[in-house]
C-alpha cells in the first residue's frame, strides 16, 4: 500500500484529480498544438520553474513518497468524499503528459480543465493556482518537460457515485470558483504583494487553513482561519493575536516555514511534509513576503472565552498529570525549550476553539519534522495507553486553560473519538 | 557463499559513538561510507519514551537494551591454569548492541585522561624507577600525549554540550574545577549540573579534609544547548534513570541526540541494521583489508567490498573480530609474543556506604542524574606520592550516586534481616537517609602479562567459530590500590555525619557477576612499537594499513577515570589523520 497523502487539499476538495487521468487507455482526441513549445535550453525559465515546481508543492501529490520516479502520480489522496490519486505529470507522451500541448497545461493550471475540456476535481488546486502569471506557469511547464518520463498509467478519478461524475464541478465552479490571474494591490509594498501572490496563489495556503463549507469550497469569509481536516486542525495563520500568528513575529514565521521550528513551535503532520518538501526550500526573500503578507490579516479577533475555573475538578486532576507526564519536556511553566520542546503557555494552536490537533499529539504521539535549518526533529511519545480519556481531557484542558489562556474544556468523548481514528488508521 | 554488494569508499562495524564520529568525518570527505550494525535501528521518542522508559526491571534487572548472550558471549576465567566457562548472563560489565552503542545506555560522566596517564611507563619509571613496578605489569605510553588529544577532547565536549567547571584554563588553575586536570584550551560548553543535598554535602566534607572537590563532568546537560552540527539537546530533568536507560527528554548525549540526526541526512551516509559482521576480509597478502563480510537476520551472508575499514564496535568485539579474521597476531602470554588480546584491562571499583540519621538527613536519592556528582581527584594518576605506599595508579572518588531506583537503591545497614517485615523497616527507615554512591572509588586497572584475550579452544558460538575467552583478576597492585582509596573515600563519607560507613572494597578474585564498570579497554592497544601494540598512534593497524580500530580495545591500560571521553577523542584524533595523511597517501602513517 502506497502512503496515503495526508493532503492539504484533502478537506478542500471534492475530491479530484488532476490531469488527464481518465483518458489514460481511452485514446487522446488531439486538440490543436501537440507536445511543448517551450526552449529546452532556457535554462533560467527552467530554473525558475524548479522554484516554482516547489512553492506549489507539486511533488505531495504528484510523486509517490520515497519513491525515486519523481511526478510520476500514483499517491492516493484522501479526500472528505473518497480517494483520488495524484496523476503522472512526467512527459511521458502516454500516460504522462508530454502530448499537452503548452496552452492545454496552462489551462489546466489556471481553469482546471483537462486534456480534452473536462473538468478537474478541484484536488487539484486550481482555485488556487488560478492566480499564476501565464509566465510562471509556462515555467513549471518548462521544468517539467526536464523530468524523467515515466510510463505510469494512473486512475486518478476512485470517488464512489455521485463524485465521480465529473460534470457535477460545474454547478461547483459556479459557486467557489473565481477565475483570474492575482491583481497586485497598488497601495501595498511589493514584499505583500508578493506575499499574497504567494499564499492567496501557488502556496495555496487556504486550501487547509481556510474553513469549508459543506461542499468543501473556501468559505470566503473566514479566509485562513483555521480548519479542522484529517485528524488535524490546520490553525489560524491570520495575524489575529488570540488565535492566529498575532504573537509571532516575521522572523518567527520565517523560521518556522524554514526550518520546521521556532522559539516556542515544532511542526508536525500535515505541515511537516509541506515544510520538508516545500517551504524549508523558499528563499528568505519570498518568506519574509509571505509573513508580511499574514501578519497584515486581520482575521477576526473574538473576544477569548471564559476560562475554566481553577477550582474545576478537571483542572486539579489535568494539574496533578501536567505535573507527572509532561513538565519534564514543557516545563512547570508551560514554556518548553526554545527550539527542542515546543511551549505550551502562549501557544495560540493550544488554545484554538477546536483541539484537534492537541488532542492527536496527546494519543498518538508526534516526531517534528527535521530540516536542515534544525535537524533534530525531536519526538513526542504516545499517551495512548497511560492515560484514560478522564485524564487526556483534564490535562488538555488544564494546558487550556493556564498560564493566562482559556479555552473550552476538552470533553473526554472527543478523546474517546480521537482514540477510534488512530485506530482506524493504523488497521487495528 | 556470500552475495557480493557493490564497493563503497568506507565499511565501519558498528554505529557506536566512534562510529557516528568516523562516518561523518568521513563523509564530510565527500566519501561513501556504510555503517554496519548488529543491533536494531534505536532513537530517542521511539525507543525510549519518557512514557515507560523508567522500568527498572525491563531495562536493569532484564537487560532489555543489552545483547543477548544466547547470540554472542564470551568464555571467562580467572588464571591461566583454570578451564573457562562461557559468561549465560551479563553481570561484570555490559555488551551493548544496537545504534548508539553504550553511547545510549552510558551515564555520560565525560572525562579527560590526565597527561600522565598517556605517558604512563614513562612518567611513573622516571618518578619511581623501573623496579618500583610489579614485574608482570605490562603498561606502556600510548603513543600519544594529552596536548595531541586536547583538541579532539574539546570537539567531543562541544559536541556533547558537556556540563562541568573547568579546573584548568590554558594552565591557569581555577577555582571549583579539577586543579588536577591538563590544561583545556576553553571551558565546557553548559555549566555544571545543580548538586542536590548529598553531593554538596560530600564536597562540603572534602573541603574540610583539605580536598578540592569539584562536579563531575557530565553529559546530562545543565542546560539547553545547541552543537556545532545543529543538532539540540535539552536540560536533565534528574529522573534518576540514565546507567542502562536510553534518555527520551533529550538530555544525554548520545549518537542519537549530537551526531545521527545530522548524519542521517547525508546522502552519502548509508547503514544497515541487525547486520552482523562476522569477518574482516583481507586479500592474498593479508595486508590489505577488501571489505567486511555480514550476516543479515534471516542467515543471509553478504559481502561488503570497501577501500577502507573502520573497526568500530565494542572494545572486546573488536579483538574478537581481529582474532577471527587473522588481522595482526594473536598475543602469547607464555612466550610474551603477539599483540591481539594483549594488555586486556578493567576497572578497579569500590564504594563506601553512609547510613546518616534519618531524623537529620533527607538526601532525596531518586533526584539524580547518570553524572551527577561532586568528586575528588587527589588519588588519581599519580596526583600523589606513591613511593611509600607500594603500589600504583588510582581514580577519582565521589558521590556520584546515579539513582534511587526501588528494586537495586535499597541498601539497609549491617544486622538488617534480608527479608522480612524488619528488612522493609529497615528500607524505610533507612532509603532517605543513606548515601549509595555506587561506582564511589574508580579505580585504574594497570595491564599485566596473564591478563589478556585469545579464543577459546572448546566453546563455539553461533557460527560455529571458537568463543573469545577472557582471562582477569585482580593482581594485588589493584588490590593494595583500592584498600587505600576505598579508606580515604570512607573518611569523607564519615565526615559527611555518617552515623555508620559500610566499607566495600573491591577484592580478588576478579568476579564476572559483579558489576562494575563497563569499561573493558585493551587487547588491540595503540603504541609505537608493532611488536607489543596492534595499532600506531593514528589507530591504524599496523599489519593492514586501510583498517583502522576505534575504542577502548586501544588503551595499553585504564586509567582511574571513564572512558568515553578519551575514546571520541581518539576517534576524533584518528579521523583528522585519515582525512589529513591518509586519504593523501593511503599507506602506513608511521614506519615503525
Amino acid at each position: 500500500m502506497r502512503e496515503p497523502r495526508a493532503g492539504r487539499i484533502a478537506g478542500a476538495a471534492i475530491a479530484s484529480l488532476i490531469l488527464a487521468s481518465s483518458l489514460v487507455g481511452a485514446g487522446r482526441a488531439q486538440m490543436g498544438k501537440v507536445g511543448t513549445s517551450l526552449d529546452p535550453q532556457n535554462f533560467g525559465q527552467i530554473e525558475r520553474g524548479r522554484y516554482l515546481a516547489i512553492t506549489g508543492d507539486c511533488a505531495s501529490c504528484h510523486t509517490v513518497p520515497e519513491s525515486n520516479q519523481p511526478f510520476a502520480g500514483g499517491r492516493p489522496i484522501e479526500t472528505p468524499f473518497g480517494v483520488v490519486v495524484g496523476a503522472n505529470i512526467t512527459p511521458d507522451p502516454e500516460t504522462g503528459i508530454g502530448d499537452w500541448s503548452d496552452e492545454l497545461f496552462v489551462r489546466a493550471l489556471r481553469e482546471g480543465k483537462g486534456h480534452d475540456g473536462q473538468l478537474l476535481y478541484p484536488a487539484m488546486p486550481y482555485p488556487y493556482y488560478t492566480k499564476l502569471t501565464e509566465s510562471d506557469a509556462l515555467a513549471i511547464r518548462a521544468y517539467l518537460n526536464t523530468v524523467k518520463p515515466v510510463r505510469n498509467a494512473v486512475v486518478s478519478n476512485k470517488l464512489p457515485f455521485p463524485f465521480d461524475v465529473r460534470e457535477g464541478m460545474a454547478a461547483w465552479n459556479a459557486l467557489y470558483f473565481k477565475s483570474g490571474e492575482f491583481k497586485p494591490d497598488s497601495a501595498k509594498s511589493a514584499e505583500w504583494n508578493r506575499g499574497a501572490y504567494l499564499v492567496e496563489g501557488l502556496g495555496h495556503c487556504g486550501a487547509c487553513h481556510t474553513p469549508k463549507t459543506t461542499l468543501g469550497g473556501d468559505d470566503r469569509g473566514q479566509a485562513l482561519q483555521g480548519y479542522a481536516l484529517q485528524g488535524w486542525f490546520a490553525p489560524n495563520i491570520t495575524n489575529d493575536s488570540e488565535r492566529g500568528l498575532g504573537g509571532w513575529s516575521i522572523a518567527d514565521i520565517v523560521g518556522y516555514l524554514k526550518n520546521g521550528h521556532n522559539m516556542t513551535t515544532a511542526s508536525t503532520g500535515i505541515m511537516a511534509e509541506e515544510i520538508t518538501l516545500s517551504s524549508s526550500h523558499m528563499t528568505d526573500a519570498d518568506l519574509t513576503a509571505i509573513a508580511t503578507y499574514l501578519k497584515d490579516l486581520p482575521g477576526q479577533t473574538a473576544r477569548p472565552p471564559q476560562a475554566v475555573s481553577a477550582s474545576d475538578p478537571r483542572m486539579a486532576a489535568g494539574g496533578a498529570v501536567y505535573v507527572d507526564e509532561c513538565s519534564a519536556c514543557h516545563g512547570m511553566d508551560g514554556k518548553g525549550v526554545p527550539f527542542l520542546f515546543p511551549s505550551l503557555a502562549g501557544s495560540p494552536n493550544v488554545r484554538s476553539a477546536d483541539p484537534a490537533s492537541l488532542i492527536r499529539v496527546l494519543i498518538e504521539g508526534a516526531r517534528s519534522v527535521a530540516t536542515a535549518g534544525e535537524p533534530t526533529g525531536p519526538g513526542m511519545p504516545s499517551f495512548a495507553w497511560k492515560l484514560s480519556d478522564d485524564q487526556a481531557a483534564a490535562v488538555l484542558t488544564y494546558i487550556r486553560n493556564s498560564w493566562g489562556a482559556s479555552a473550552p474544556a476538552v470533553d473526554p468523548g472527543q478523546v474517546a473519538q480521537a482514540r477510534a481514528r488512530a485506530a482506524m488508521a493504523s488497521g487495528r | 557463499m556470500a552475495q557480493k554488494l557493490p564497493k563503497k569508499d568506507v565499511a565501519i562495524i558498528g554505529l557506536g559513538w566512534t562510529g557516528s564520529i568516523l562516518a561523518h568525518e568521513l563523509t564530510d570527505e565527500g566519501l561513501d561510507v556504510i555503517a554496519i550494525e548488529r543491533g536494531p535501528w534505536r532513537d530517542a521518542p521511539t525507543d525510549f519514551p519518557t512514557t515507560y522508559v523508567q522500568d527498572e526491571l525491563r531495562y536493569r534487572i532484564r537487560h532489555e537494551l543489552f545483547l543477548r548472550p544466547e547470540q554472542m558471549t564470551f568464555t571467562f576465567r580467572n588464571r591461566m591454569d583454570q578451564q573457562a566457562l562461557p559468561i549465560r548472563t551479563w553481570g561484570a560489565f555490559m555488551p551493548m548492541t544496537g545504534v548508539g552503542g553504550g553511547g545510549v545506555h552510558w551515564n555520560a560522566e565525560t572525562f579527560r585522561f590526565l597527561p600522565s596517564d598517556f605517558v604512563l611507563k614513562t612518567h611513573l619509571t622516571q618518578r619511581y624507577g623501573a623496579k618500583f613496578l610489579p614485574e608482570d605489569m605490562t603498561i606502556q605510553d600510548y603513543g600519544v600525549t594529552y596536548d595531541d588529544l586536547e583538541p579532539h577532547y574539546d570537539r567531543f565536549e562541544y559536541l556533547c554540550g558537556t556540563s562541568g567547571t573547568a579546573g584548568n584554563l590554558k594552565g591557569q588553575i581555577v577555582e571549583g574545577g579539577n586543579p588536577f586536570e591538563g590544561p583545556r584550551s576553553r571551558p565546557y560548553p553548559t555549566p555544571a549540573q545543580e548538586q542536590p543535598f548529598s553531593y554538596t554535602l560530600f564536597a562540603k566534607a572534602a573541603r574540610e579534609l583539605g580536598y578540592k572537590p569539584f562536579p563531575q563532568p557530565s553529559g546530562n546537560l545543565s542546560q539547553a544547548y545547541e552543537n556545532p552540527l545543529g543538532v539540540r539537546l535539552g536540560p536533565c530533568t534528574y529522573c534518576g534513570f540514565c546507567e542502562w536507560f536510553g534518555c527520551g527528554n533529550y538530555s544525554k548525549a548520545s549518537p542519537q541526540t549530537t551526531i545521527l540526526p545530522a548524519l542521517v541526512r547525508k546522502s552519502n551516509f548509508a547503514y544497515r541494521t541487525e547486520c552482523e559482521v562476522t569477518r574482516i576480509n583481507l586479500d592474498g597478502s593479508g595486508k590489505r583489508a577488501t571489505g567486511v563480510t555480514f550476516v543479515d537476520t534471516s542467515g543471509e551472508e553478504w559481502e561488503q567490498p570497501a577501500d577502507l575499514v573502520i573497526l568500530a564496535a565494542f572494545s572486546v568485539f573488536n579483538v574478537q573480530l581481529l582474532l577471527l579474521s587473522g588481522v595482526g597476531k594473536p598475543y602469547d602470554p607464555v612466550a610474551n609474543q603477539g599483540v591481539i588480546g594483549r594488555n586486556f584491562t578493567h576497572q578497579t571499583i569500590s564504594q563506601a556506604i553512609g547510613f546518616f540519621d534519618k531524623d537529620k538527613f533527607n538526601f532525596n536519592p531518586f533526584i539524580a542524574s547518570g553524572s551527577i556528582g561532586m568528586c575528588i581527584d587527589e588519588f588519581n594518576g599519580d596526583n600523589f606520592d606513591h613511593g611509600p605506599l607500594g603500589f600504583v595508579g588510582g581514580g577519582y572518588m565521589g558521590q556520584v550516586q546515579t539513582n534511587g531506583r526501588p528494586i537495586q537503591t535499597n541498601r539497609v545497614p549491617p544486622g538488617t534481616p534480608a527479608w522480612g517485615a524488619k528488612w522493609k523497616s529497615g528500607v524505610r527507615d533507612n532509603y532517605l537517609s543513606t548515601v549509595i554512591p555506587g561506582t564511589g572509588v574508580h579505580g585504574s586497572f594497570y595491564s599485566y602479562r596473564d591478563v589478556y584475550l585469545d579464543l577459546d579452544q572448546l566453546y563455539k558460538d553461533r557460527f560455529g567459530r571458537p568463543l573469545m575467552r577472557m582471562t582477569i583478576d585482580f593482581h594485588d597492585n589493584e588490590i593494595k590500590q583500592n584498600a587505600y582509596l576505598t579508606d580515604k573515600f570512607a573518611e569523607i563519607i564519615k565526615a559527611m555525619g555518617a552515623k555508620e560507613v559500610v566499607k566495600e572494597p573491591r577484592k580478588a578474585p576478579y568476579d564476572v557477576t559483579q558489576y562494575q564498570t563497563t569499561h573493558l579497554c585493551g587487547g588491540a592497544i595503540m603504541g609505537t612499537d608493532p611488536s607489543t601494540s596492534a595499532i600506531n598512534r593514528y589507530l591504524q593497524s599496523w599489519d593492514v594499513p586501510n583498517l583502522f580500530i576505534m575504542g577502548a580495545s586501544a588503551f595499553p591500560q585504564n586509567a582511574g577515570y571513564n572512558p568515553t571521553g578519551t575514546v571520541a577523542a581518539l576517534a576524533y584524533w584518528s579521523a583528522e589523520a585519515i582525512k589529513t595523511q591518509y586519504l593523501k597517501n593511503p599507506g602506513p602513517l608511521v614506519h615503525a
